[in-house]
């Protein structure tokens, strides 16, 4: 195919996706509907759709036992692969909005929670409460994951402040607080020197879904749908920023209250997101450039399908990181940096070829 | 009535960027804002857009101070255009004159039939209604300045800030501009750092040094040998020619050389 027919195509597809946004967002749907319960029979166990569909049929009707499957089966469906699952779908449908939110308001195409040290931030602060008890039970795990993400990004603002705001200036900070925090995390896990340790520090760093449970799954989606629903509320608000702060404040933005309100719902959702599954990285740099190719810069299309993208491929990159090595589980984050980090390097080509 | 600045002073850092200036706008009229660089032209237009406060004295809109009406509302009626407005964001023409809806746009309502047709209405009178399918980043410095504009006129102001649009463009897109500008129907403030355009197409002209008005009024009132000797520290000479009798100015050397 020449450049120039692909630019066509890739026109055609982009003007095709803005005419119809809601048979993407219905195909989204279907999709991650389709990723799911396909997604639940993969593994050892020999698992069908069918069994699946029954197991849930039969514990929201509220009677476990009617299920027409082994109660082994009913376990690993309902109590371990369900929830690890739809965690997996709600983390990558948080981190892609995280992603997509931070890059438009900040302005930095390579902004991401985990590039700009917020789930780091967050993971420490997690640690803090599992490991050391600070916040004496008083603090929740995710209370302290989201002090730690608030700290970490207040932290990287005033880093970056510091040295000029640029784009770079503010992923150089976010590097530094990344490794920082990283650093904190792996020192405060080895402190607690049991058996756990090494895959304790796995899970907070690397990020993992292998404990996924259904409170989880329904902190998760709490936080999803609350941060989601603010800042489909600020859609319009995000497309203003993208010829700079000046530039939105004088089509009517308040801008220090925008920022305000969207970094502290990202930090939440992070802090939500890496309480219960680790610090997952790259999944909001990637996914936002993809569908943003897509649906073109508009965030009231382009929120939505980044959250269905991610959940979908996250979904799917969980299922390969607990199946390529098995019995041997890869830590997701190690699946998805694998992806991420080139996806990484060509974001920092365009953007270096739109200059 | 429109914008009025009353006595506005800024400071940043403790160092005044602006003084004292009055500058009262008249409907209709094009005023073209002079001054070396750092004599606080920038600042002075982003308080009259209300981006930025006074540190004392006030900015007005009908009479009504700008920091008692809302950012949107102030923005419906005042749209600026920036020296040179960049986006990282693979954007299309249609897509950046439509950012100029978003003060007149709620929360979680869709484009309305008026939004549309002030998008077509500003396209058309930029000359870009063929062009809107283009992406940002394949176009001059030129056309992102009439895309600017265009999304400044989706806005439907009635006042118009300019802050050096003809920067970086060549002398064709700098005619091009400010022609464009000219013969809109609203007030406008255009802050310039060339004499002979702003003697060109202004019908008044305010300049600054040092954060002052230092002087005001018609292009042939205003630029005199002495001026240019004063703000900028150029010896220049000043003839009067064509029909309307604009002055033109010819740099003669600085005054140190």
């Amino acid at each position: 195919m020449t450049s120039a027919s692909r630019a066509a195509t890739a026109s055609g597809i982009r003007a095709a996706a803005r005419r119809a946004p809601l048979l993407w967002a219905l195909a989204g749907v279907l999709a991650l509907g389709a990723s799911v319960a396909v997604a639940v029979t993969v593994g050892p166990a020999d698992i069908g759709v069918a069994d699946v569909w029954s197991v849930i049929v039969a514990h929201l009707g509220g009677d476990p036992a009617a299920a027409d499957v082994t109660p082994i089966r009913d376990g690993i469906v309902w109590d371990l692969r369900l929830p690890r699952t739809l965690l997996a779908a709600v983390c990558g449908a948080g981190l892609a909005v995280c992603g997509a939110v931070l890059q438009s308001l900040l302005r930095n195409p390579l902004a991401d929670p985990f590039v700009l040290g917020v789930s780091s931030g967050a993971s420490t602060g997690a640690v803090l409460v599992v490991v050391l008890g600070v916040g004496g039970g008083a603090l929740s795990v995710p209370g302290g994951a989201f002090l730690g993400a608030v700290g970490s990004f207040a932290l990287v603002m005033l880093l970056s402040h510091s040295l000029g705001g640029t784009p770079d200036r503010v992923v150089l900070a976010g590097v530094a607080a990344m490794q920082l925090f990283s650093s904190l995390t792996s020192f405060v896990v080895m402190t607690a020197a049991d058996a756990e340790t090494t895959r304790g520090v796995l899970f907070w760093l690397l990020g993992s879904l292998g404990g996924a449970g259904w409170t989880d799954v329904g902190t998760g989606t709490a936080v999803l749908v609350l941060v989601l629903a603010v800042c489909l509320g600020h859609g319009r608000t995000l497309d203003a920023f993208a010829f700079g702060q000046d530039a939105a404040s004088a089509l009517g933005v308040h801008v220090a209250r925008t920022r305000l309100v969207l970094l502290c719902a990202t930090a939440l959702l992070t802090a939500a997101l890496v309480a219960s599954a680790g610090a997952i990285g790259f999944v909001g740099l990637v996914l936002p450039h993809a569908v943003r190719a897509l649906t073109g810069p508009g965030h009231a299309r382009l929120l939505p399908l980044c959250a269905l993208a991610g959940a979908v491929f996250l979904v799917w990159v969980d299922t390969l990181a607990r199946t390529v090595l098995a019995p041997k589980e890869v830590p997701v984050g190690v699946v998805t940096s694998l992806i991420g980090v080139p996806a990484f390097v060509l974001v920092l080509h365009r953007t270096r070829r739109a200059r | 009535m429109t914008l009025n600045a009353e006595r506005v002073s800024r400071t940043a850092g403790g160092r005044p960027i602006l003084d004292g200036v009055e500058l009262g706008l008249r409907p209709g009229v094009m005023t073209g804002l002079l001054g070396p660089n750092g004599s606080g032209k920038s600042t002075l237009l982003r308080l009259l857009a209300g981006v930025l406060t006074p540190t004392s004295g006030v900015v007005t809109l009908d009479g009504r101070p700008l920091d008692r009406l809302g950012r949107r509302e102030v923005a419906r009626r005042v749209a600026v255009v920036e020296q040179q407005a960049d986006t990282l964001v693979e954007v299309s023409v249609r897509d950046v004159v439509r950012l100029g809806r978003i003060p007149h746009r709620r929360a979680w309502a869709p484009e309305s039939a008026a939004d549309e047709e002030a998008v077509a209405d500003a396209l058309a009178r930029t000359g870009l209604t063929g062009q809107a399918g283009r992406l940002w980043h394949t176009l001059s410095g030129g056309e992102r300045q009439r895309v600017q504009i265009a999304r400044a006129l989706a806005q439907q102001p009635r006042e118009l800030l300019l802050d050096e649009p003809t920067n970086h463009l060549d002398i064709q897109h700098q005619l091009d501009v400010l022609a464009l500008v000219a013969a809109l129907p609203v007030t406008s403030v255009v802050a310039l750092h060339d004499l002979n355009l702003a003697a060109m197409y202004c019908d008044h002209l305010v300049v600054l040094s040092a954060g002052r008005v230092v002087a005001r009024g018609g292009p042939a009132e205003v630029l005199t040998a002495d001026l240019v000797a004063e703000v900028y520290g150029v010896h220049a000479e000043i003839t009067r020619t064509g029909p309307d009798e604009r002055p033109h100015v010819r740099f003669l050397g600085t005054l140190r050389g």
